[in-house]
């Protein structure tokens, strides 16, 4: 299956184009569409979070950004390449993808991570220097060492997510997609796992986008925002530009209210 | 985890276990063979003619035709397990090995003239069954518990055309008791099993050398997606491979159970979840396994021969239960 990845032509990646576009997608689960004409672009090096009420389609857009599900209209650019033309691997070294939480696989914490290199070899096999390289520099930045050779299923919550992003950070891309990534974690957790995802974009410039579920922490770490509605996009700007639009505030209806407090800025929310 | 030292010494036992069973299964028997006369028949030592013809003849067609099974089984096993991502699942319980014992007892009563046919046929209907399977196991919202209870299902038509055939053609029960319990003829001879061996040999070997996806295929659909699997694909593909060894396995063991369910569960329990590891162990210990059973079948009652595969449901059911009680985690089986 390798072998295919070579006969492709190898992209050069187009330093001008944005880090992901997304073109006139159009998206149906039965006859009724449920995303349509959805365009946007994120640019390099950005973090963004998008977000919106349940059932928005946030999901849907990133199983739709990393092919999981065929768009029916409209297609999908990884720096400026179409996804289309581009095989399953030669994505994946582009773009990883934090899905939402499973049922942890009995594996170590180690061997987890080693998956994340996937991409890079016909099957999952014996790695390589530079595979182990990978591996351990994705450990050290998640901060997991202490549970390298742990069983997953016997870590925390938080502790199983940073062994996730450090599967993610194996796999050396420049896009990292994370589909609700604190789901189920408790607050602690969620700060130290949003700190992590932010330290991949200022130490290591990647491109983040993420669903995320929590506006507080979708306000406090993320410096773009896309808000999402009934399968359309309502608006997409800085974090500023989008409270100050009060898109939030008649997407979720709820009031936001700032605080500003010695300590920094939070964001209250009440109901209407 | 399992220690690195551990997994080696569960490796070098389960190869040792495989030589000291086959050995043993050549030499014991109504006709005493000793131990050196293996020696001489490999070395081309001195040997007498009786124990020569027994040991070629009647012996190790037997060990082989156990060894094929069982390791075939038992990998068939592993690879269904991961692809169905369902520690439930294994060849008899999700219908193949009913398809394939299905479609052989047909061709044996339709056409019983075609010697050939029954292998083509185990593998055809080994390969309905897991289609069957992979249809409903790829259709929306089919839970693992799904896949098990259409197991069931298949399983239960493909048992219920067994019978008709039975009740039909009463003559075709002659041949085939063996066969529904799983077991092997006496009268094996070599030539039987070229066609399964060149099948299952490589087969192993295929599975083998892409356990590694099946890891991959642990973290489930989506993240083995974005790693750049090609899912349905390899998920296709490997459920065929176990089709084709099951089938396989079937033409020469007739429906033998169990192996395909507690081997895989016995080495995951003894040397973790990575089937790289699984896989190659549960080939040998599949074997080892088959060929002990097989062995005691025959001496057991004797001078009556027993089939293996009541010898295996006897061995096998409780040391399975017992597994379960010892290792409810390991087994991964979580609620829906």
């Amino acid at each position: 299956m390798n072998k295919k990845s070579f006969h492709k032509p190898k992209w050069t990646p187009n330093l001008e184009a944005p880090a992901v576009q997304l073109v006139d997608l159009g998206f149906s689960y039965g006859k009724e569409p449920f995303i349509e004409n959805f365009s946007e672009s994120f640019d390099r090096g950005s973090v963004t979070a998008i977000v919106g009420p349940n059932g928005c389609g946030k999901s849907t857009l990133v199983k739709l950004m990393d092919g999981l599900m065929r768009a029916q209209q409209g297609e999908v650019l990884i720096e400026g390449i179409s996804t289309q033309i581009m095989t399953s691997r030669q994505r994946a070294r582009r773009m990883a993808v934090l899905v939402q939480a499973v049922r942890p696989p009995v594996m170590s914490v180690y061997d987890l991570v080693a998956c994340g290199r996937y991409p890079y070899h016909g099957h999952q096999g014996n790695l390589d220097s530079t595979d182990r390289e990978k591996v351990e520099e994705a450990i050290v930045m998640a901060g997991i060492e202490r549970f390298r050779n742990h069983d997953l299923r016997r870590l925390s919550g938080g502790e199983r997510q940073k062994a996730f992003i450090a599967m993610v950070l194996a796999q050396d891309t420049s896009i990292v997609v994370l589909d609700e990534p604190t789901t189920y974690l408790d607050i602690k957790a969620c700060h130290d796992l949003m700190t992590l995802i932010t330290r991949l974009n200022t130490e290591m410039s990647k491109t983040i986008i993420m669903v995320i579920h929590d506006l507080d922490l979708a306000l406090r770490y993320s410096s773009r925002m896309l808000v999402m509605n009934k399968g359309q996009n309502v608006l997409h700007g800085t974090v500023a530009e989008v409270l100050e639009s009060g898109a939030l505030e008649s997407v979720f209806k709820m009031q936001i209210k700032q605080y500003s407090t010695e300590e920094g800025t939070a964001h209250i929310l009440f109901p209407h | 985890m399992i220690s690195r030292s551990r997994k080696f010494t569960i490796s070098v036992a389960a190869v040792v276990s495989l030589v000291v069973a086959a050995a043993a299964a050549c030499v014991v028997g109504s006709t005493a063979v000793g131990l050196p006369d293996i020696i001489a028949l490999i070395t081309g030592g001195d040997i007498s003619d009786p124990a020569r013809n027994i040991l070629i003849n009647v012996r190790i067609p037997r060990v082989a035709a156990a060894l094929l099974a069982g390791s075939a089984l038992a990998v068939a096993g592993v690879l269904i397990q991961g692809v169905l991502d369902n520690p439930l699942a294994s060849p008899n319980i999700i219908g193949i090995n009913a398809g394939a014992g299905f479609f052989v007892l047909l061709s044996a009563s339709v056409l019983p003239h075609l010697l050939w046919l029954p292998q083509i046929a185990a593998f055809v209907g080994a390969l309905i069954s897991a289609a069957f399977i992979f249809a409903i196991a790829m259709s929306a919202k089919s839970s693992r518990l799904t896949v098990v209870l259409a197991g069931i299902a298949i399983t239960a038509i493909f048992g219920a055309g067994m019978n008709t055939i039975l009740i039909v053609d009463p003559a075709a029960y002659v041949a085939s008791s063996t066969f529904l319990v799983g077991g092997f003829h006496s009268g094996l001879r070599f030539d039987q099993l070229v066609g399964p061996a060149i099948t299952i040999l490589p087969g192993i070997l295929l599975a083998i050398a892409v356990a590694g996806k099946l890891n991959i295929m642990m973290l489930g659909d989506q993240t083995a997606h974005s790693l750049g699997m090609n899912v349905a694909r390899t998920r296709l593909l490997l459920l065929g491979l176990a089709s084709l060894l099951a089938g396989a396995a079937v033409s020469i063991a007739g429906l033998l159970s169990f192996v395909g369910l507690i081997i895989p569960h016995l080495m995951r329990f003894l040397v973790g979840h990575d089937n790289r590891i699984v896989a190659p162990l549960s080939a040998v210990t599949g074997a080892a396994f088959v060929v002990a059973c097989d062995m005691l079948a025959r001496v057991m009652f004797s001078p009556y021969e027993i089939q293996v595969g009541i010898i295996m449901a006897f061995l096998g059911g409780p040391f399975f239960i017992y597994l379960i009680l010892k290792n409810r985690r390991g087994l991964g089986v979580k609620g829906e």
